[in-house]
């Protein structure tokens, strides 16, 4: 891959970084409120985004350039199973739609920024507040190394990433220097730099995607030859487990896997901590609600994109690295200029999601792990000044992941991170409807899924891996095939139904909820909820 | 529960039936311009539960209109009349 730097799309690349960069520093005066030390304003953006920004910000948030590099990636070595990608972002609209408006309305009345916020209020318990933030805080840090993942891929086809026997430094000097322009306007501006740039993101992806839906085909013979070369390739045994290598539709065994693993998935999107962030910052429920209406234009791109998988198969194209298939793709089809946009796109891709992911951990740590155990009595500004500095920490501790260890490292966590978000289910969509549960029994709840589910995942083998090598595992009772996270999650529910039967019927203390049920339906505009936030109180023991 | 409301459920439950359904798409033919089954049909529900949403956001707009009207009534006396 480096026979040497493709120096036209590297400048077109370098133009569209610098941009990105002005407007990132550029943003802290975006839409500036009066009170800008407020945790409000810099990490939620002042709660002001309208329906289009939350578009682009949501749509930059959850389809990262490490979807873009690894649905296709997925399809490219295995096909079908890849796709699961497509149906999971459908399930995850319906269930935004029913959920985060309820969310929204408590947040805002009660001046929640994290989802923990909401878990110590409900229940009245900082300890599963605790568990929920530093869930929250682990399955982040994993997908924030993989957005450098992303870039590195692209900086590697360009020819800038070094070979093996370049220095360490100069190898990944390019990834600091992206890495340090993306920390400094985070901490500069807030939530409002990755708002802004979403929108450079977004457009040229769409430009990217519409380009090379038509004009890689069209240079490859049509679908049919593309697809014909995919299913030659994928009837090609596997030496070492002596079956198929991929297949172009799933065969029955499998479809279960694929169910599972778009469901789980679907219910594990909208539990980061990021989409919540992002969420949190629309100016109303109604912007919430119009959006799940217009947010699936990203999902009909992702079902495109990851067709590019078999494009790349037809094209001939081979990487012992399947992540670097797509921008190989596009360095060899797209003339050079456009190649350097493609691979802008997919760079600026990987900053916009880093950018909003640093800030949820920040927020998560500052407010319910800082301003919960350690400094109770901190002001607004400290808050403030917290979140900025952990923006910090929690990045250079995903560039770490990233240089010190093993790509596959953190592959390996962000699968752990999937199921491990999914155990704040019960706990936050349960506690948005009802306050049935026992605030005990979901803390239980909660570590039997997370054991559960790291075991279970820990004692998948690939024939590359030894451990961690998948998400799916045999369910037990149904004896199908089916993802970890789901399973784990069941569990965790169960767990926590029988518990909380058993601690209601010993009279276990059960915390104050300090909501009450209209706080779940109010909107802007309502008394306690637009303009003035109230003072956020600390929970009563 | 209202008979709107139980649309709206329908609306967001339909895309879930159909896409973990795995079996009732897991086909190749009939492709179209050279795509296989299995991969335009989900593209294409993409769209379908797209427009699915859209109506259950409509009609709980409307709900809601519905019941903010019924309530303002109700406390104002049957002041309301717009």
């Amino acid at each position: 891959m480096t026979e040497g730097v493709n120096v036209v799309a590297l400048v077109v690349f370098c133009l569209f970084f610098v941009a990105v960069t002005v407007m990132g520093f550029l943003a802290a005066r975006w839409r500036r409120a009066a009170n800008e030390n407020s945790l409000d304003e810099w990490g939620l953006g002042g709660r002001s985004f309208g329906t289009w920004i939350t578009w682009f910000l949501l749509g930059g948030d959850l389809y990262t350039a490490y979807t873009f590099v690894a649905v296709p990636a997925a399809i490219y070595a295995g096909g079908a199973a890849g796709f699961f990608a497509v149906p999971y972002t459908i399930l995850v609209y319906p269930l935004i739609f029913t959920f985060l408006p309820r969310l929204w309305s408590v947040s805002h009345r009660h001046g929640y920024v994290t989802t923990s916020d909401f878990v110590r209020g409900r229940y009245g318990s900082k300890g599963l507040s605790l568990a929920v933030a530093i869930t929250g805080i682990l399955a982040t840090m994993p997908y924030i190394a993989l957005q450098l993942v992303g870039i590195q891929a692209v900086l590697d086809v360009m020819g800038v990433g070094g070979g093996e026997n370049t220095h360490w430094f100069v190898k990944d000097l390019p990834l600091l220097i992206a890495f340090g322009v993306l920390a400094a306007y985070t901490y500069s501006s807030g939530l409002r730099a990755p708002a802004l740039i979403a929108f450079v993101k977004d457009t040229l992806i769409y430009v990217v995607i519409a380009v090379a839906i038509i004009y890689i085909p069209i240079k490859l013979g049509g679908f049919d030859a593309v697809f014909e070369a995919a299913s030659g390739k994928f009837e090609t045994v596997n030496p070492v487990t002596e079956k198929p290598t991929g297949a172009l539709v799933p065969a029955e065994p499998g479809q279960w896997t694929y169910a599972t693993l778009a469901l789980g998935s679907a219910l594990a999107l909208f539990m980061y901590p990021h989409s919540i962030t992002a969420t949190l910052s629309s100016k109303s429920r109604e912007v919430i609600r119009r959006n799940t209406t217009i947010l699936p234009l990203y999902s009909l791109m992702l079902g495109l994109l990851a067709l590019l998988g078999f494009m790349a198969i037809a094209a001939g194209i081979k990487v012992a690295n399947g992540q670097l298939a797509i921008p190989q793709l596009f360095e060899n089809m797209f003339p050079s200029w456009f190649a350097g946009v493609a691979f802008a796109a997919i760079g600026i891709g990987a900053l916009v999601p880093a950018a909003i992911m640093s800030i949820a951990a920040a927020n998560l740590f500052t407010r319910n792990i800082y301003k919960d155990f350690l400094k109770p009595d901190a002001t607004p500004e400290q808050e403030t000044k917290v979140s900025k500095i952990v923006s910090l920490l929690v990045k250079v501790g995903a560039l770490v992941f990233v240089l010190g260890m093993d790509k596959t490292v953190a592959i390996n966590f962000q699968l752990l991170g999937g199921i491990w978000i999914l155990q704040t289910f019960p706990a936050l969509v349960g506690g948005l409807f009802t306050r049935w549960f026992h605030r005990w029994a979901l803390i239980a709840g909660w570590a039997v899924g997370m054991i559960y589910g790291t075991y279970q995942a820990y004692q998948v083998s690939s024939p590359t891996q030894k451990h961690f090598g998948g998400s799916s595992a045999e369910m037990p009772l149904i004896g199908e095939i089916g993802y970890i996270g789901l399973t784990a999650v069941v569990l965790n529910v169960l767990v926590t139904v029988v518990l909380t039967f058993v601690l209601r019927a010993a009279k276990a203390p059960e915390g104050v909820d300090e909501t009450s049920p209209s706080d779940y339906t109010a909107d802007s505009g309502d008394p306690g909820v637009d303009p003035e936030l109230p003072p956020v109180t600390a929970a009563t023991h | 529960m209202t008979p709107v409301r139980v649309v709206i459920a329908l609306c967001l439950f339909a895309p879930f039936v159909a896409m973990l359904w795995v079996g009732s798409y897991a086909k190749v033919e009939p492709a179209f311009i050279g795509i296989p089954f299995f991969y335009w049909y989900q593209m294409a529900w993409v769209l379908i539960s797209t427009a699915l949403t859209m109506v259950a956001y409509v009609l709980w707009r409307r709900d809601q209109r519905a019941r903010a009207a019924s309530r303002r009534s109700s406390t104002k006396d049957g002041g309301a009349s717009s």
